[in-house]
């Protein structure tokens, strides 16, 4: 559709503007100013440029959890999208069962993030929890507080516990917007199920698979509450993500400098990739 | 290729179906013969497109059979079937070429990669989008994309039949003329069972060789052109096909004929020894605009008729006089001229004029 | 038909996986302490109202789950006040900056609640914010304003601009056509957007927990509260927990028919 250039509409988005502005430029600035300065009382603080950011960037305990964070989130990535567009195509494509489906699907994103935590804490017990319990049953050494691996894998199936569904219940509504005559039309070219799914579902999955990639890579980059409930970051500081890092050492150790500092890189690696993934697929879309 | 015979078909979309309004083919029986190129003819809502579905597999009607080549095939899907069909709206898989597009049938079948490519070579030809093959078939136009279509329907050579409903909806009127002429050339150059559905008399008749005409989930004729313009066998068929419809009055049983008002219309003694042993009273006659007569002066046989209303269509004129409490329309050539409201002398040669019982076709035994 | 067959059972069996760890927390909330301690039990072997009990008679708790739905719902109409006029700007007119302006909101919602933590704190508190409904509700908007105008411009791209023009030309005033004709036409969208904005402010704990302390303290960081001297009182905790999925089924039940047209932001 064409726009009519109108610069009255700016009157539409100014409570937006403002609103935003206020509950993220006015912050923003703040930390742009703590990143800078060396803050020992009130009224009692020095420039010191970008040291910050040096020694930040130099920090060990950073790059580990910023290296743990992108593996966790690649495995994110690679579970959910696959698995989310499986259940989708599962799903019934309409009628009560189809609304019933979608409702039961929805639960887990409909839960506080906290009580994610807790349930799975409760859940991957081996004294009370039913998985834990069972995975000890066959015979498997499981402990997600003691071992490092188990932790891991019990955030890992936490997550996709948690939002999976959100991946399928996107793909969902865009299977269904396909017109039927597209499934007629490959019934009656033969076409297998494959060809149905990569030549007819996919390529019009496309636009919602992107907002979910980039929806699940920002979310699993952010994540916090819920293993900061399960494994409270360990064993070790092996599950603890850059969140928790930060925030650690903004309101643990009162660190503000660095944690200002470190605030900044963190939003500007989130900005990048996900600038990048858009660019990424929508250039490859263009060349074809 | 096969004979597609439809025994004692019958479709409703409803669960329950309670009535004969809840069909939307009734009690059907139909052949269509190996390599002939047909139309199915209908008002939109007539269940040409049910029917369509139901030949190829996308529908399981709920009652009836059909028959490939004598074989009961309803439990068969589309793809067992091996039918082509061509949707009115284009359908193509925007992710590939054009010449993906046409391959893909193919492909499906596992046709050799070499003769794959000479066969859509040869389709791309004739649909004279060869230029076009190696584009995302998402960037055609619509016309373009139905002829992708079409092409993927045609491309396939061990086919049942080819299915088309109502494929030149989205088609610019001149390259509809143009792709009608490609399909029927086709037709006669690989010989394969087509039915087309459409509801434009003049697509139908330009394409078929015989026209199936459906109407309210029943094939009422099913004929050649010819047929269907000089012997309607029901009224439908006669206000369907031909431009204007036939006039179709509505008369009564009078000695030696029938009659409508004061009008005493005289029929052939065939037609009233049938009409003797009929009791039916709904009974009416039709006659083409193109086959009543006007004359300028009154004879024996002629009717005194009233000018209302003359329409010049360039080639020729539709003139509609009154006849009594009846109004007629009569197909004159161009240089007709009469002043409106003026007397006219009607004229019904006998052998025109159609005798239709309930609707249907009184005609001569043999 | 053994397609279907298949599909069925692994959508299924996909469902009960989903909800085994619900069942497991639903079945705990029924159970005493020394039940749960106790052993494994695949059902309640005592069943117990108790836990749910504390919760509705303790003030302290129960205020919880009231001052969290308050918060969502002022957040969820500030969300839709403010981003429906916007998201109509967007789809509608070209204006100075208006990519970049778009391209900014949207950067907001990709920044880390742990960036904003300790500003918000100091910015709420300076201006007598802290501890109130208000301030989390805004500081909530800070992720679903955004997302809210991004949904909704998907949608009311979809609405043909002939319709805005017919309602002028019927004479309709600008706010009469946008409430009378042209919410009506988006109501899927709208019904999204207050599912996605109740969701994500419902189940946000890091900025509700650091902005409240007494008065307005979500019902998540009151959960914390029943690791006493004694050890979890786990019980309470799966009651609590029980609770807090409630309210999130209720609204997912009241936009069901909507949610399932429009989950693709209308952007399909």
């Amino acid at each position: 559709m064409d726009k009519i250039p109108d610069n009255r509409a700016w009157w539409l988005v100014l409570p937006v503007f403002l609103l935003v502005a206020f509950s993220a430029l006015i912050p923003l600035m703040t930390v742009v100013n703590y990143s800078v300065q060396d803050i020992f009382g009130p009224g009692q603080a020095y420039y010191v440029g970008a040291e910050w950011f040096k020694e930040v960037l130099a920090d060990e305990r950073l790059q580990d959890s910023l290296i743990r964070q992108f593996v966790f989130s690649g495995f994110v990535l690679l579970i959910q999208i696959p698995l989310g567009i499986g259940v989708a195509l599962m799903m019934p494509k309409s009628g009560i069962k189809g609304s019933l489906c979608l409702i039961l699907i929805a639960i887990p994103l409909l839960i506080p993030w906290n009580v994610v935590g807790t349930i799975w804490q409760i859940f991957a017990r081996g004294d009370i929890g039913l998985f834990g319990w069972g995975i000890n049953q066959l015979g498997i050494d499981y402990n997600y507080t003691g071992d490092t691996l188990d932790a891991w894998l019990t955030v890992l199936l936490m997550d996709v516990w948690h939002w999976t569904p959100l991946v399928a219940l996107l793909c969902y509504s865009g299977l269904r917007a396909i017109p039927e005559a597209f499934y007629q039309a490959a019934e009656i070219d033969r076409a297998s199920k494959w060809a149905v799914f990569r030549y007819i579902q996919l390529p019009r999955l496309k636009s919602v698979l992107i907002i979910a990639v980039l929806l699940r890579f920002m979310d699993s980059f952010m994540i916090y509450i819920e293993p900061f409930v399960l494994t409270g970051g360990g064993p070790g500081s092996s599950t603890t993500f850059l969140s928790q890092t930060l925030t650690t050492m903004a309101i643990g150790q009162f660190d503000l400098g660095r944690a200002a500092a470190f605030s900044l890189i963190y939003f500007l690696i989130v900005l990048l990739i996900s600038w990048l993934f858009f660019t990424a697929i929508t250039h490859a879309d263009k060349e074809k | 290729m096969a004979e597609i015979q439809l025994k004692a078909l019958a479709h409703s979309y409803s669960d329950t179906p309670t009535g004969p309004d809840d069909y939307a083919i009734r009690q059907l029986d139909h052949v269509w013969h190996k390599g002939g190129a047909y139309a199915l003819l209908g008002p939109s809502g007539c269940g040409k497109s049910t029917m369509l579905n139901i030949i190829s597999g996308l529908i399981q009607p709920s009652e009836g059979e059909v028959l490939f080549d004598g074989k009961r095939v309803n439990e068969l899907s589309p793809r067992d079937r091996n039918i082509a069909q061509v949707f009115q709206f284009p359908v193509i898989y925007d992710s590939m070429t054009v010449y993906e597009n046409l391959a893909f049938p193919l492909k499906n079948n596992k046709v050799p990669a070499s003769r794959i490519k000479v066969r859509v070579q040869e389709i791309a030809e004739v649909l004279e989008i060869e230029d076009k093959l190696h584009k995302k078939a998402r960037n055609l136009t619509a016309d373009e994309k139905q002829k992708v279509s079409m092409g993927r329907g045609l491309v396939r050579e061990d086919v049942s039949a080819i299915l088309f409903d109502e494929p030149l909806t989205v088609i610019d009127p001149q390259l509809k003329w143009k792709l009608r002429r490609k399909l029927k050339q086709i037709h006669e150059q690989f010989d394969i069972t087509m039915v087309y559905v459409t509801h434009d008399q003049l697509e139908a008749s330009t394409f078929a060789d015989r026209i199936a005409v459906m109407y309210d989930g029943q094939v009422v004729q099913f004929g050649t052109p010819t047929e269907l313009f000089e012997a309607p066998n029901h009224t439908f068929v006669g206000y369907f096909i031909g431009s204007p419809g036939m006039n179709i009055v509505e008369v009564e049983r009078c000695s030696d004929g029938v009659c409508f008002g004061s009008t005493v219309l005289p029929l052939e003694s065939w037609q009233v020894d049938i009409l003797k042993r009929m009791t039916s009273g709904n009974l009416k006659i039709g006659i083409r605009p193109e086959f009543i007569e006007i004359s300028p002066i009154a004879s024996d046989d002629t009717y005194e008729a009233n000018v209302q209303d003359i329409e010049d269509l360039g080639t020729y004129k539709i003139v509609t006089v009154q006849l009594g409490e009846q109004e007629l329309k009569v197909r004159q050539n161009e240089e007709f001229e009469a002043s409106i409201d003026s007397p006219v002398h009607l004229s019904f040669p006998k052998q025109w004029l159609m005798l239709y019982v309930d609707e249907f076709l009184v005609q001569e035994q043999q | 038909m053994r397609q279907t067959r298949s599909k069925n059972v692994g959508i299924t069996l996909f469902i009960l996986l989903l909800l085994t760890p619900v069942y497991w927390l639903l079945n705990m909330s029924f159970k005493t302490n020394q039940e749960i301690l106790g052993g494994l039990t695949l059902w309640p072997q005592t069943f117990t109202f108790d836990n749910y009990a504390v919760i509705f008679t303790d003030p302290s708790w129960y205020n919880g789950y009231l001052n969290s739905m308050l918060y969502v719902s002022i957040n969820v109409v500030i969300t839709l006040s403010v981003a429906l006029p916007a998201a109509y700007a967007f789809s509608r007119y070209k204006f100075l900056g208006d990519k970049h302006l778009f391209f900014w909101l949207l950067s907001n919602r990709m920044a880390p609640p742990a960036v904003f933590l300790l500003p918000f704190f100091q910015l709420y508190s300076s201006i007598g914010l802290f501890d109130t409904h208000i301030a989390v509700a805004l500081a909530h908007c800070l992720f679903n304003v955004p997302l809210a105008v991004w949904i909704l411009e998907g949608f009311m791209k979809g609405v043909p601009r002939e319709y805005d023009e017919m309602a002028y030309i019927d004479g309709y005033s600008f706010p009469r056509f946008f409430i009378k004709v042209f919410l009506p036409m988006i109501r899927s969208g709208i019904g999204v957007t207050a599912f996605f904005a109740f969701m994500f402010s419902w189940v946000e704990l890091l900025l509700a927990r650091t902005l409240t302390s007494v008065d307005a303290q979500p019902i998540g960081a009151i959960m914390t509260r029943t690791i006493g001297a004694s050890g979890i009182d786990w019980g309470v905790l799966a009651a609590a927990g029980v609770l807090t999925i409630v309210p999130g089924l209720l609204v997912i039940w009241f936009v069901r028919n909507h949610v399932a047209k429009g989950f693709a932001l209308g952007r399909v």
